[in-house]
C-alpha cells in the first residue's frame, strides 16, 4: 500500500525525523486560513498524488496554470490561490501515464533555504536478504540514473537484524552523505529513526529524495515516499486509515476483497489464470501472438466457485475486453471449480465476447465435462499454445 | 540419484491438523512420501488419522519440532502454518536442526523472512520457499502441493520461482518422454531460502540430471546471477530458460511479492539477454519449454 507524501512526513515526524511544518488542504475554501496558521516566509504548495515527478508534471486543465505540481508562494493568500487551481485538476507526470491523476489533496509546507540536496532510502535488499540503506550525495535526481552514470556515488549499507543500526553503520552513512557540522549528529540520529520506523511499521520502501541540508546547517526531510508490505497488514491495523481509495483502481480494489490478484492493463484480451507466474506468462504469450492482455489475474490456489464467478465479472466489467482466455493448470485449484464458477458468472452477466478455455491438471476431465454439457459458447483449447492462438484469432477477427 | 529428497527422506508436517496440512499430507502419503509425524503446539500426544486417499494411515503428533525430530529422526519438515505464525515455525525447525525445511505458506511479512534468513546464516538447514509449491523427486518423495500424477521419473532437473509454471514444465517434459529427476519450486517472495545458484549447483553435480529447465520472472537479479554462474562453471548441462513478465508494467506487483520491476536490470528482457549470453536456450513462450529442450538435446 502506498501513502501520500504528507502522510509519510507526519508518520516520520512521530518518530522524530526533521520535517517542515505543513497543512493538508482538501477544500480550497479552507486553504487560506490553514496556510495563514503556519506563519511561513515562503510557502511550498504540493499536489498529493501517488506518483513521482510532480514538480516537472503538467496539468491537463489550462485554468490550473502552466506550472507543475509543486509551486512556491510568498503569502498565505497566494498559496491558497495555487491550491485552488490544483484541487480537482488532473496532473500528468512521467509516472502517471497519459491519463494523469486528479489532485484531491494539496499539502502546503513551510519553505526551506536549500544548501545541498542528498538522497537517502531504506528498502529490503534481496541480495543480502536484509534491510538496507541507500545513500548518495546526488539528491533530487532519479537514483536509477545516478546508479547508471556514477555508481561510485551510491552507498548500499545492509543492516544486521540482530544488531540493528550500529555506530559503525552511522559513521559510514554520514560519510557517504558528506555531512559536516551539526548535520553529522542529525544524520546519525535520522538513520536510527528511519530504521525504527521502517521495521516497526512494516514498510517495504522509504525514500527521501531529497534529504536536504539547509543554509542554517540543519538537516530536513524535504520529500518522502513510503509504501508498506501488504503481507503485514494483519499486524498494522492503524495504517488502514492512511489508505486513499481515490488512488486505487476500483476493479483492483474489488478483486482484492475477493482474494484475487488483479492488475488492470490497456489491452483487449482478458485473462483468468491460476498462479502468478503462469498468469504473467499467459499475458506474454498473448503478446507473442500479436495481441495485448487487458489484465493480470491470478485466482490463486484456493479460490471458491464464488471467487471464480467474481473474477469473471471483474474481467467482463472492463469495457476494453474483446475476448477472454481462461488458462488453468490445476494443482490445488480444481478444474471443475473453475468450470462451475465460470458457468455461474455467465448465467448472471451474460457473455458477449469470445471465450477460450484451456484446462489441465487436477479434475481436468470433470471440468471439461461440465463445460461441454452446458450451453456455454466456448472455444476449447488443447494446450496453452493452442489457447493463445485461438483467442488472438477470435479477437482480431 | 536426484537431489534434496528421495525415498528414504523422512518427513514431518508442521501444521498437520489444519485443513491444508491434512489435505496435502494425505496426498503425500498416497504418492508414497515417507511421512513420519506432525507438529502442532498443544496437540502433542494425539494421533492424526488420514482420510480420503490416505485412509487407514495415522501419524503421531508432537508439540515441538525437536520432540518430533528426536522421536522420528525426520530429515525434512514441510510447513503449512498460516502467515502470522510461519516465521516462528521456520525458526523452530532451524533450531531443531532439521536438514531440509520446505515452506508452502504464502503471505509471510518480508521483515519476518529477514529474521529467518539471519537464523539460517549460522545453521546447516536448507530452506525452500516460502510461497512455493515444494520439492518432488518423482516416484519417491513429494513434499508440497504439486499434483503428483503429472510427473514422470526421468532426467530433467526443474527449478522455478512459479508454481503453476513449474507444472507446465513438468507436463511438457513428461509428454516429451524426458521425465524429471527432481523439481524444486523456490517460491515467489523477495527474501527466501535457496535461490537458483544453490539448486543449479546440485543439479550440475547430480548424475541423474542430464538437462535443466530454469524458470524465472521479473524482479531481482537472481536469474542473471544464475546465468553468469552457469556460464562460468566447468560442468555444462543443456539448459532451457524462461522468464515470465515481458508484458508486466514497471512498478506494479504481479501477484508474487517479489515480481515487480523496480530498476533497469530486473526486467524480463534484461534477464532473457543474460540467459542468452550465458548460452541458455530461452523458450519463446511458456508452451514451448518441452519442445525447446527436445530441440536442444537433438541439435
Amino acid at each position: 500500500m502506498n501513502i501520500h507524501e504528507y502522510q509519510a512526513k507526519q508518520l516520520l515526524k512521530k518518530y522524530g525525523a526533521p520535517v517542515a511544518n505543513g497543512v493538508v488542504v482538501m477544500n480550497a475554501d479552507e486553504a487560506e486560513a490553514k496556510a495563514a496558521s503556519m506563519d511561513a516566509g515562503l510557502y511550498v504548495v504540493k499536489a498529493q498524488i501517488h506518483a513521482g515527478g510532480r514538480g516537472k508534471g503538467k496539468f491537463k486543465e489550462p485554468e490550473a496554470g502552466e506550472k507543475g505540481g509543486v509551486r512556491l508562494a510568498k503569502t498565505a493568500a497566494e498559496a491558497a490561490e495555487e491550491a485552488r487551481k490544483m484541487l480537482g485538476s488532473t496532473l500528468v507526470t512521467k509516472q502517471t501515464g497519459e491519463a494523469g491523476k486528479v489532485v484531491n489533496r494539496v499539502y502546503i509546507e513551510d519553505g526551506a533555504d536549500i544548501e545541498t540536496e542528498l538522497y537517502l532510502s531504506v528498502l529490503v535488499d534481496r541480495a543480502s536478504s536484509r534491510v538496507a540503506f541507500i545513500a548518495s550525495t546526488e539528491g533530487g535526481m532519479d537514483i536509477e540514473e545516478v546508479a547508471e552514470e556514477t555508481p561510485e556515488k551510491i552507498l548500499t549499507l545492509s543492516i544486521d537484524p540482530d544488531a540493528g543500526v550500529t555506530d559503525a553503520d552511522k559513521d559510514q552513512l554520514v560519510k557517504a552523505l558528506g555531512l559536516s557540522g551539526d548535520a553529522v549528529q542529525q544524520g546519525r540520529d535520522l538513520m536510527g529513526i528511519l530504521y525504527q520506523a521502517f521495521t516497526e511499521k512494516d514498510m517495504d520502501m522509504l525514500e527521501i529524495n531529497p534529504l536536504i541540508v539547509m543554509t542554517d546547517g540543519n538537516v530536513r526531510v524535504l520529500d518522502a515516499k513510503v509504501s508498506f508490505d501488504s503481507n503485514a497488514e494483519f499486524r498494522q491495523p492503524d495504517l488502514e486509515e492512511l489508505r486513499d481509495p481515490t488512488e486505487e483502481d476500483p476493479l483492483e480494489a474489488r478483486a482484492a476483497e475477493f482474494d484475487l490478484s488483479y492488475v488492470n492493463l490497456d489491452g483487449n484480451i482478458g485473462c483468468m489464470v491460476n498462479g502468478a507466474g503462469l498468469a504473467m506468462s499467459t499475458m506474454d504469450i498473448i503478446k507473442h501472438y500479436g495481441a495485448e492482455p487487458a489484465n493480470f489475474l491470478d485466482v490463486g490456489g484456493g479460490a471458491s466457485k464464488e471467487n471464480i464467478t467474481e473474477a469473471f465479472k471483474i474481467i467482463t466489467s472492463d469495457d476494453g475486453v474483446k475476448g477472454i482466455l481462461i488458462n488453468i493448470f490445476g494443482g490445488i485449484m480444481k478444474c471443475d471449480v473453475i468450470a462451475e464458477g465460470t458457468l455461474a458468472a455467465v448465467k448472471e452477466v451474460g457473455l458477449s465476447v469470445p471465450l477460450v478455455v484451456r484446462l489441465e491438471g487436477t479434475n481436468v476431465e470433470l471440468g471439461k465435462k461440465i463445460i461441454n454439457e452446458s450451453d456455454l459458447d466456448v472455444i476449447a483449447a488443447d494446450d496453452l499454445d493452442d489457447a493463445a492462438r485461438k483467442i488472438v484469432a477470435a479477437v482480431q477477427g | 540419484m536426484s537431489i534434496l529428497v528421495n525415498k528414504d527422506t523422512k518427513v514431518i508436517c508442521q501444521g498437520l491438523t489444519g485443513k491444508t496440512g491434512t489435505f496435502h499430507t494425505e496426498q503425500a502419503i498416497a504418492y508414497g512420501t515417507n511421512m513420519v509425524g506432525g507438529v502442532v503446539p498443544g496437540k502433542g500426544g494425539q494421533t492424526w488419522e488420514g482420510g480420503g486417499v490416505a485412509d487407514g494411515k495415522s501419524l503421531p503428533v508432537y508439540n515441538t519440532v525437536s520432540e518430533a525430530r528426536d522421536a522420528t529422526g525426520a530429515d525434512a519438515s514441510v510447513i503449512y502454518v498460516p502467515p502470522k505464525f510461519a516465521a516462528a515455525s521456520i525458526i523452530e525447525a532451524i533450531e531443531a536442526e532439521i536438514p531440509l525445511v520446505c515452506v508452502i505458506t504464502e503471505g509471510i511479512p518480508v521483515l519476518d523472512m529477514v529474521k529467518v534468513k539471519r537464523r539460517l546464516q549460522d545453521s546447516n538447514t536448507k530452506l525452500i520457499g516460502p510461497n512455493c509449491p515444494g520439492v518432488i523427486t518423482p516416484d519417491e518423495c513429494k513434499i508440497g502441493i504439486m499434483p503428483g500424477h503429472i510427473h514422470r521419473r526421468g532426467n530433467v532437473g526443474i527449478i522455478s520461482r512459479s508454481g503453476t509454471l513449474t507444472y507446465e514444465a513438468v507436463h511438457q517434459t513428461t509428454q516429451a518422454g524426458l521425465g524429471q529427476s527432481t523439481c524444486v519450486g523456490i517460491g515467489g517472495d523477495p527474501v527466501k531460502g535457496m535461490d537458483f545458484i544453490e539448486v543449479l549447483e546440485m543439479f550440475l553435480a547430480d548424475d541423474e540430471t542430464h538437462s535443466i529447465i530454469m524458470i524465472g520472472e521479473i524482479g531481482g537479479s537472481a536469474e542473471a546471477d544464475a546465468a553468469k554462474f552457469l556460464a562460468s562453471n566447468s560442468v555444462k548441462k543443456p539448459t532451457v530458460g524462461f522468464i515470465a513478465g515481458v508484458t508486466a508494467p514497471p512498478g506494479r506487483r504481479m501477484g508474487h511479492a517479489g515480481a515487480i520491476v523496480s530498476g533497469g536490470d530486473d526486467t524480463a528482457e534484461a534477464k532473457i539477454d543474460a540467459m542468452k549470453t550465458a548460452g541458455i536456450a530461452v523458450s519463446p513462450t511458456p508452451a514451448a519449454l518441452g519442445s525447446t529442450l527436445v530441440e536442444l538435446l537433438n541439435g
